[in-house]
């Protein structure tokens, strides 16, 4: 059985740079695997490899176009590190909230003052 | 005043995070807020718990420590040693997490004031990348790498 496309995976697939480099040309579109051999200047094994792992993991789909496999992104498998980045953002973004009505009081305290 | 700015965190390099932030307020008061402990003492926990030790000693190779405990029961501990202080305009600290004091990132803080408002720039300099991405807690062995650059590309494809 492959192994479950589970969020760590994700993470995993795209920690490769490789790997990262071939999603950041399929956000731009689909590609049939020899574009994506041509744009990053790898062997073909190499680059089948790679896209087998992130098909494992959800990260990009396939589809048959005559004799050409075409790839293409699939955006909700990438959704968990997407949400990961949100909740560091977002523990700064209530962090910074508190801040502004910190900075709310010490305003009226300096137009009380004078 | 409630505020609709949101914190904008990027990951510019392997080994850093960049947060930024504006405020509608002179830097003079930002920097107080982020300086005197009564007033950080109001913003820091983020409303994830209750801020019960914040030690600040503001000076050059002067420490710092933050120390907020969670309704789990969670405590969460953070300390550093400022290591350059501009008043208004800049900090330079150390800082470590308590649970990963091999960890240790240095921090760079910047107050830049326009019109009354005032942005902060921070970079928080790690100095592996493996270190940076446990700070952003991750979770993984392997790391993750620049995720949001590629994450702004696939943002139009998340439903």
């Amino acid at each position: 059985m492959a192994r479950a496309a589970t969020t760590t995976d994700a993470f995993n697939a795209i920690a490769e740079p490789r790997r990262r480099q071939i999603l950041n040309v399929l956000a731009r579109g689909e590609r049939p695997v020899n574009d994506l051999v041509h744009e990053l200047d790898l062997a073909q094994p190499q680059v089948s490899k790679h896209l087998r792992v992130l098909r494992e993991v959800g990260a990009v789909e396939v589809r048959g176009d005559g004799r050409r496999r075409v790839y293409r992104l699939n955006g909700e498998a990438l959704r968990p590190i997407h949400d990961w980045v949100k909740d560091f953002e977002q523990t700064w973004s209530e962090r910074f909230d508190q801040l502004d009505a910190v900075l709310e009081d010490l305003k009226k305290e300096e137009d009380d003052g004078q | 005043m409630a505020s609709s700015a949101t914190a904008t965190v990027t990951l510019p390099t392997d080994d850093q995070i960049l947060i930024t932030r504006e405020f509608d307020a002179p830097r003079e008061l930002v920097w107080r807020a982020y300086t005197e402990p009564d007033l950080v003492r109001r913003w820091w926990h983020a409303n994830r718990g209750e801020m019960t030790i914040c030690d600040i000693d503001l000076r050059v190779g002067g420490s710092w420590r933050y120390v907020m405990a969670t309704p789990e029961g969670f405590e969460v501990a953070f300390h550093g040693e400022y290591r350059e202080l501009v008043p208004h305009e800049r900090i330079v600290t150390t800082e470590v997490y308590e649970p990963v004091p091999d960890a240790e990132a240095v921090d760079t803080v910047e107050f830049s004031e326009v019109d009354c408002r005032t942005t902060i720039t921070m970079v928080v300099q790690h100095q592996r990348k493996e270190f940076r991405d446990m700070h952003v807690e991750s979770g993984m062995e392997d790391g993750l790498q620049d995720a949001l650059d590629l994450l702004e590309q696939v943002a139009q494809s998340l439903s």
